[in-house]
């Protein structure tokens, strides 16, 4: 794809199930990422937003598969790597943190133990070298007293500092890229700004870019620079943080920022509107736009239009055609209609 | 990134504290599982210093002594040739323990390897090593072991050989299935996430939160093995005699019983006292009050 990206992601598909009869989870979904460019995938809970990301570093749990397309990493292919080469990729060039701090540290081992293994398993270090750079790991995601809190056990810390040692771990060996699936939505919303704050100040002092995984827009606001929301395995929307934001150019995009609570709207009697029905399940073919049966501006066309990113401004690309929100006068994205399913 | 941290007036602080801890983590046990300890301790110092502590040899005859109730210098009595039978249990038990502690603890490992690889893999080594102990956990274990004794011949032998042969199999079961929950833990995926070899994923990770339950199975089969000793010896499949082994000493203390109560009853008395203090031992480790272990 483009010549300056770090991860490029294209045409990926993920499948569950028989080789004849796939359930499709992820279709077509094409993402770059820039060196240290924070990027955020929104979008509800089985919309294929995890899977996407863990098929970058190969991660896919064993029924499902990556049946198609390429996952790029500064040039090197990740999907047909071996397994030396991968591991030596998933120890030194990304790090990933989880949804869930609580069960990600293993509870048997103190904290020092897992920082120093993985340092030296990873770096080389010897014995001392690790524990002084496991001190400084810990300084660095902004824990305090850290020669006490290496001999703690995971149980003993509080889920935003679990999150921050795991911040540590996954960034130990300095990976360029990091992929935070949902780091935060097991913390409470002071946890929640500090550790995205954290996140940001680790891309400023390392220079590493970031894929964050969430279904709050709320979150992704707050730290992104660009924006790619998925919907049934698609990305229907992709742009720069402030123009999804001020102007959602899908149907989907603007109701799922709708349903996204306000403090001002606290009091008043004007509920969110959520968003009616339910996502696609898993498997089911629909025809045309996976969004259609839930959209408010569905057209007869929807059912047989593609999903195709269209471009709708500068670096802002979506695969609505209809175009509802677009200003007066603006030409229709899909002016070529192309019908075949990607 | 060299690191700026004073180090040096930090470390033996946390040394201290290390050490602080693990002192604490027997202190979190229940009070049953510390009387539990207690009693085992005395039993393993007595067999273990048995030599020392005997106040006669385990062979010696006495015929003017026999059948002696207890008394202060023969604490347990004497049996019908005059031996004295608290030397004898000393030694009895001395033999016990290590034939037990190694059969039942050569099981262990054995089982939980096997069982993690089976849990971990899945596919084909499942199915292979799931079959075998399937197999050989429908074996009827005492047949099992006799069946040994009558091939290699009547003694310890046989046990030694057949107990770990069949032993094993429990823990490979246990293992499996804790691994089956282990490999679905989020940081189980977060050491393939940090690069780390299966090798270390698997025993630097999966196999120490897996290992408890098998730890705390394996003092129900201290017990079992030890009463199968027992058993053994008592229907002279076991330990041979003239030498002290605890099923033998009460085999041979039967004959009297109605004569000289002591010979038979306080060496059983030993070994239910041994199956007191491991059974409290793993009732108050499975009751998860052990600092730093999952509740």
């Amino acid at each position: 794809m483009s010549t300056n990206s770090l991860l490029s992601i294209a045409g990926v598909r993920i499948e569950f199930g028989s080789e004849d009869e796939p359930l499709v989870a992820v279709r077509d979904v094409s993402l770059d990422i820039a060196p240290g460019e924070v990027v955020g995938l929104v979008g509800e809970s089985g919309s294929g937003k995890s899977l996407t990301c863990r098929s970058v570093m190969r991660l896919v749990a064993a029924p499902g598969r990556v049946a198609d397309g390429r996952v790029t990493f500064d040039g090197r292919d990740v999907l047909a790597m071996e397994s030396r080469e991968l591991r030596a990729f998933r120890a030194n060039d990304v790090g990933m943190i989880f949804q869930d701090p609580f069960s990600s540290l293993n509870p048997v081992f103190r904290i020092g133990d897992q920082l120093m293994e993985t340092l030296r398993a990873n770096r080389g270090l010897d014995k001392a070298e690790a524990k002084a750079e496991a001190i400084a790991l810990l300084e660095r995601v902004g824990i305090p007293d850290p020669p006490r809190r290496l001999l703690a056990y995971p149980h003993e810390l509080s889920g935003g500092m679990r999150q921050r040692i795991m911040i540590a771990l996954a960034t130990a060996s300095e990976p360029r890229l990091l992929i935070a699936d949902e780091p935060t939505t097991a913390l409470d919303v002071t946890t929640q700004a500090q550790i995205l704050a954290l996140l940001l100040k680790m891309r400023d002092d390392l220079g590493m870019a970031v894929l964050l995984v969430s279904h709050d827009f709320g979150v992704i606001a707050q730290v992104c620079d660009r924006v790619a929301v998925m919907y049934g395995g698609h990305i229907v929307e992709t742009g720069p943080v402030e123009a999804i934001y001020d102007n959602p150019q899908h149907p989907y995009t603007r109701a799922l920022l709708e349903s996204v609570p306000e403090l001002e709207s606290a009091g008043r009697a004007q509920p969110r509107a959520g968003i009616p029905g339910q996502p696609p399940e898993l498997g089911e073919v629909l025809p045309g736009c996976v969004f259609a049966p839930r959209c408010a501006f569905a057209q007869p066309e929807c059912l047989t239009i593609s999903m195709d990113l269209a471009p709708v401004g500068p670096a802002h690309a979506c695969a609505c055609p209809v175009r509802p929100f677009a200003p007066v006068g603006a030409v229709p994205a899909a002016a070529v209609p192309r019908s075949t399913e990607a | 990134m060299s690191t700026t941290v004073p180090l040096t007036p930090a470390a033996p602080v946390a040394e201290a504290t290390a050490g602080h801890r693990r002192l604490h983590r027997l202190r979190g046990l229940p009070t049953s599982a510390k009387i539990g300890f207690a009693m085992l301790a005395i039993l393993v110092l007595a067999a273990a210093l048995a030599p020392l502590i005997a106040p006669y040899g385990q062979n010696q005859l006495d015929f003017a002594q026999q059948l002696a109730s207890p008394s202060s210098s023969h604490l347990f009595g004497t049996d019908d040739t005059g031996r004295d039978v608290f030397t004898r249990t000393l030694y009895g038990l001395r033999v016990d323990l290590l034939i037990v502690l190694f059969v039942t603890y050569i099981a262990v490992p054995i089982g939980v390897l096997a069982g993690a690889a089976a849990g971990y893999f899945g596919g084909w080594v499942d199915a292979v090593i799931s079959r075998v102990v399937d197999v050989v956990v429908a074996f009827p274990f005492f047949v099992l072991v006799i069946a040994i004794v009558a091939i290699v011949g009547p003694g310890v032998k046989g046990v030694i050989i057949g107990v770990p042969l069949a032993g094993w199999a429990l823990y490979a079961r246990l293992a499996r299935s804790e691994m089956l929950v282990m490999r679905e833990q989020p940081f189980m995926l977060a050491t393939t996430a940090l690069g780390y070899t299966r090798r270390r994923a698997i025993f630097r990770h999966a196999i120490p939160n897996l290992i408890r339950s098998s730890l705390i199975y394996s003092t129900v089969d201290l017990v079992v093995n030890m009463l199968l000793l027992a058993s053994l010896s008592y229907l002279g499949l076991g330990a041979q005699p003239p030498n002290a082994e605890l099923g033998t000493v009460i085999a041979q203390g039967q004959s009297t019983l109605l004569d000289a109560w002591w010979v038979a009853t306080l060496p059983g008395l030993v070994l239910v006292a041994f199956g007191v203090a491991v059974g409290l031992i793993g009732d108050g480790l499975s009751d998860g009050k052990l600092r730093g272990g999952r509740s």
